[in-house]
């Protein structure tokens, strides 16, 4: 971490400033004695699934609704062990990468045409206006009626959903560039494509950044639904199928799973944003 | 540094009317001005007397006016690397870093050999050379109007136009940079126009005074500053020209307080 650096010519030598902060508060002792940073954010889910434990030990939630973490732990590592959670994630992965590379790269597109020019984004109003507020759940026939419930409709649909944030953001982070840096590449007389590449794109790129965490984070969630509706395999599929078996360990598995690979997928965009964003203070001291 | 043959700016018979909602707005009537080459200009005055009006037309962001404004012979029409002008906010960019900040400023028809070469004389210039890679936040205040004054020289313009520039500075730093830019202006020999509201810094700085008032804003008074430079600023000469601008703003009676640090 750079220091804050104060000017050249400091008003006074460094030996007159006060000595502060040389007793330790007791944030600092705190943390002196808890080096590990993920130990409080653990506190809360280790207590919970304490009590659940217990909760189920002493039989009072039946076990055929919601089975012990214990139990469900277990499920898991059977799971992982056969493959075949493994195979459903894998494959729901996948179907969510595809989608998400066709419906963020439309997005990118789309987003960067309306916000070169107001009045395609005044043509097409009405149309976004319209089809936006429409939940992805809500395409998931018209879409099983036109490409079939192979891969093609979850693709589609998973592209349909990380569109929009993708676009949104895109647009809203070319609209706010600062007039007053404008008005410096205008200055020194920057042509229209040094004001987009040294201007207008890197500061927009905090508000792209956010659209694609938005947008791959309605991906998974959409591929989810697509596979609870109809498919033959991923963990949606995995769910549903559970569900017919009446397994809840397994569903709890499969919900397990989603979660903690959305929360994989959103640590990973973070850590590529922080790097890409190094100029950014706010995201920097996050 | 070679010295450069800058030319005269001109302004003539010059007014600008915005026109708002509630009807014509005259923000400068009848300016006229003449800056020649090397010479240090202060424009001071109250808020809304137009003073950044007039820089943003000399640098060419503001256009449709009535007069003239040249630069030598030719007549300003938009903004051009013969003048660089420096804002109150630094308006760096964030995502470049010092160096990229002042290479943004030059010319696309600089080799890039070149550009490396003139952007490393004037991260010198301005004294910021161990902090060549580090980015705007991690910069003062002071040390960020360092690097915006850097990015206006960089294509060693004919007229450096300052807009407040060292008006969100503390005190301390302010004085300070008054003495950074007198150093530079007295190295690159450009013609510098300040706009300022602080009184004590356009006699510090000025060759000129001009004293400018406001709705609509026009030229009030000139005051020539024949005082030799370093200038102190507790001089009796000093003292006695101020006392002349504050009556300029506030009358004469007032004078008789004795304005003395």
């Amino acid at each position: 971490m750079a220091p804050h650096a104060s000017d050249k010519t400091a008003p006074f030598p460094p030996a007159v400033r006060l000595e502060l902060g040389r007793l330790p508060s007791p944030g600092a002792v705190w943390r002196r004695l808890h080096p590990a940073p993920f130990l409080l954010p653990a506190v809360a889910p280790a207590v919970l699934l304490l009590v659940w434990e217990i909760l189920c030990q002493r039989g009072l939630i039946r076990l055929s609704v919601l089975p012990a973490p214990s139990t469900i732990w277990l499920t898991l590592v059977d799971l992982l062990r056969s493959g075949e959670l493994g195979n459903h994630l894998l494959i729901s992965i996948t179907r969510v990468l595809q989608g998400f590379v066709v419906g963020s790269t439309l997005g990118l597109a789309f987003g960067f045409i309306i916000g070169l020019s107001k009045r395609v984004e005044r043509s097409l109003l009405l149309i976004t206006g319209l089809l936006r507020p429409v939940p992805i759940i809500a395409w998931v026939p018209m879409l099983i009626l036109w490409m079939g419930i192979d891969e093609a409709s979850k693709v589609t649909l998973i592209a349909i959903g990380s569109f929009w944030p993708v676009l949104l953001n895109v647009i809203h982070g070319i609209r706010n560039t600062d007039r007053k840096i404008i008005e410096v590449a205008q200055v020194l007389q920057k042509g229209r494509l040094s004001l987009w590449w040294n201007v207008i794109l890197p500061s927009s790129l905090p508000a792209i950044f956010t659209g694609l965490r938005i947008g791959i984070g309605i991906a998974w969630m959409s591929v989810i639904a697509a596979e609870l509706v109809a498919a033959s395999a991923g963990v949606g599929y995995l769910i549903m199928y559970a569900r017919e078996l009446s397994q809840p360990d397994v569903m709890l598995v499969g919900v397990a799973s989603i979660g903690i690979t959305g929360l994989s997928i959103d640590v990973l965009i973070r850590q590529l944003e922080r790097r890409v964003l190094r100029w950014n203070v706010n995201i920097q001291t996050n | 540094m070679t010295a450069q043959l800058g030319q005269t700016l001109t302004i003539e018979r010059l007014s600008k009317t915005f026109h708002i909602e509630a009807g014509p707005l005259t923000v400068l009537q009848d300016i006229s001005l003449a800056v020649k080459p090397g010479e240090f200009v202060s424009i001071v005055g109250g808020s809304g007397c137009g003073k950044s009006t007039l820089l943003r037309l000399i640098v060419g962001l503001e256009r449709e006016y009535e007069g003239t404004i040249h630069l030598g012979d030719a007549p300003i029409t938009g903004p051009g690397t013969d003048r660089g002008i420096v804002f109150q906010e630094s308006r760096l960019l964030p995502w470049f870093t010092v160096e990229q900040n002042i290479a943004f400023g030059c010319g696309s028809d600089l080799p890039a050999a070149a550009r490396r070469q003139t952007v490393r004389e004037h991260i010198a210039l301005v004294g910021l050379e161990a902090f060549a890679t580090a980015y705007p936040h991690q910069l003062s205040g002071g040390m960020q109007q360092r690097v915006a004054i850097a990015r206006a020289l960089v294509n060693r313009p004919k007229a450096l136009l300052l807009d407040e520039p060292f008006g969100a500075l503390d005190a301390l730093t302010r004085i300070n940079m008054q003495q950074e830019i007198l150093r530079i202006w007295q190295s690159e020999r450009t013609t510098v126009i300040l706009v300022t509201h602080d009184i004590d810094e356009a006699i510090f700085l000025g060759d000129r005074v001009v004293v400018m008032s406001p709705r609509p804003g026009s030229i009030r008074r000139i005051v020539p500053i024949d005082l030799p430079r370093p200038r102190s600023r507790s001089s009796f000469e000093f003292i006695d020209i101020r006392k002349k601008i504050y009556a300029e703003f506030f009358g004469e009676e007032e004078t008789l307080l004795d304005y003395v640090i």
